[in-house]
């Protein structure tokens, strides 16, 4: 596996490998649908979440672009502004490709580390763009949130762990 | 973690421009997407399909979802109800023989108003209602304090139009799909009500702040109106929001400025009526030359 081109993956596989990792991140992205009336954002952001613990988990499986169309998914399915977290994942995967080639070995400590600081940047980077369009309270609001997704981290990464052993299975 | 060894993709020109094309892509995204933000700021109402299409998508699951959710949360309250029940028969026993008192002097102040108004020819313009639907999701993931609605445009409803529960005003529609609305709360950041309060009709906007709590202020100078207990309705200026829905209730003043919280809780709101928007001006008169 390791040898491979990055985004090539043996045209053995079976065809879950490829839909497991993007089926799985637009599910994520799916639970905006809950039946829950929040007063306050308090659910953590499933999609981006799954989106990056795949892309540290497994840095092969997608190139940088694949971030367009889950972000998309992603703004379709929350109702965020239309391209937000198009260009924010994007951004994340882009400095992972750079990380990558700088941070030879990673432990799960640093992958959280790494997380904790991509969601920041998102959270923060999704309330200035609702700011910019006109809506957005104060950025003390999104503090609550990305505590929960920082301790949420440790669970989309077991998550895709074992979802990765499925989808690689013979 | 082993290091990724497969970054770099060798002697392969194939692969090597593969690499760089993958690079290029994604960076004409980003600015495909920050293009998307730009108009999103300038035409809120753009690709209105697109997303609408997506939530006529979820929101019969969430709407299915919605029922359990809720028997489930009314079910705890009827247990703690179940042990609490002799005090709560004597309080509301209290509480009904009050407000019996209470209901026959509104009848006679229903009449008189009735009368009044006739007497001043005042015209009521009593909104419509449009659909009584149910909440069934909210943006819990994003700052915004959007709801999604279980009736579209098939059922008639329209962008602007309000809507309100038994209690209060819950917020307005900004889009509508098919058979799913969105709308925005009243504790959404972009959300401006104005309002009176009921005690003394003293004029006051009501802002969202993008949680529970809203900001109230008061629009004459001088010292304010608001006191810890103060409820405002809708004063219907503007033409948005039809006038005397009850809106918020004070809880702290600070100067001249004070907070509130929502009379309607939309998370616990059974039904959301969405009301015809106000009636639109009359068109101007047509402009005929004399002869």
């Amino acid at each position: 596996m390791n040898r491979l081109l990055p985004g090539t993956v043996p045209r053995t596989l079976p065809p879950r490998a490829y839909i497991v990792p993007v089926a799985s991140t637009i599910a994520g992205s799916a639970l905006a649908a809950l039946p829950l009336v929040a007063d306050a954002p308090i659910l953590p952001p499933f999609g981006l979440l799954m989106a990056l613990s795949w892309r540290l988990l497994r840095s092969e499986i997608w190139r940088a672009w694949m971030a367009l169309p889950l972000g998309l998914a992603d703004d379709l399915l929350t109702g965020a502004p239309l391209g937000s977290a198009v260009v924010l994942l994007t951004i994340c995967f882009l400095v992972f490709d750079v990380m990558d080639n700088r941070l030879i070995w990673r432990d799960h400590w640093q992958d959280w580390l790494i997380t904790a600081a991509a969601l920041a940047f998102c959270l923060s980077g999704a309330w200035a763009i609702v700011r910019f369009d006109g809506g957005g309270g104060s950025i003390r609001l999104i503090v609550p949130q990305l505590i929960l997704s920082i301790f949420c981290v440790p669970m989309t990464t077991r998550l895709c762990a074992a979802l990765d052993r499925w989808r690689l299975r013979r | 973690m082993a290091p990724p060894r497969n970054r770099r993709p060798g002697f392969s020109r194939r692969a090597q421009y593969g690499l760089f094309v993958g690079y290029v892509v994604a960076v004409a995204g980003i600015v495909a997407g920050l293009a998307l933000i730009l108009m999103a700021r300038f035409d809120p109402q753009g690709f209105e399909m697109l997303r609408m299409g997506a939530s006529d998508v979820t929101a019969p699951a969430s709407s299915a979802g919605r029922t359990v959710v809720r028997s489930f949360a009314s079910a705890g309250s009827s247990v703690t109800a179940y042990f609490d029940a002799a005090n709560q028969n004597r309080a509301l026993r209290d509480e009904l023989a009050r407000s019996r008192a209470a209901l026959v002097r509104a009848r006679a102040i229903a009449q008189e108003n009735l009368r009044l108004k006739q007497l001043a020819r005042l015209v009521e313009n009593a909104p419509q209602t449009v659909a009584a639907t149910r909440i069934v999701a909210s943006s819990a993931m994003g700052v915004r304090r959007f709801a999604t609605i279980d009736a579209g445009s098939a059922a008639g409803v329209r962008a602007g139009q309000p809507v309100r529960s038994t209690e209060g005003l819950i917020g307005r529609v900004i889009t509508t799909g098919q058979i799913s609305a969105r709308i925005m709360l009243l504790s959404d950041a972009g959300n401006t009500v104005p309002v009176r309060l009921a005690r003394g009709g003293a004029p006051a906007l009501v802002i969202g702040s993008g949680s529970s709590v809203l900001d109230l202020r008061a629009l004459a100078a001088g010292q304010s109106p608001f006191r810890r207990g103060d409820i405002v309705v809708t004063s219907g200026t503007g033409g948005v929001y039809p006038p005397g829905i009850p809106v918020a209730v004070v809880t702290r003043v600070s100067g001249d400025r004070a907070e509130g919280f929502a009379i309607a809780d939309p998370a616990r709101a059974d039904f959301a009526v969405v009301l015809q928007s106000a009636p639109a001006l009359p068109p101007p008169p047509v402009q005929t030359t004399e002869p």
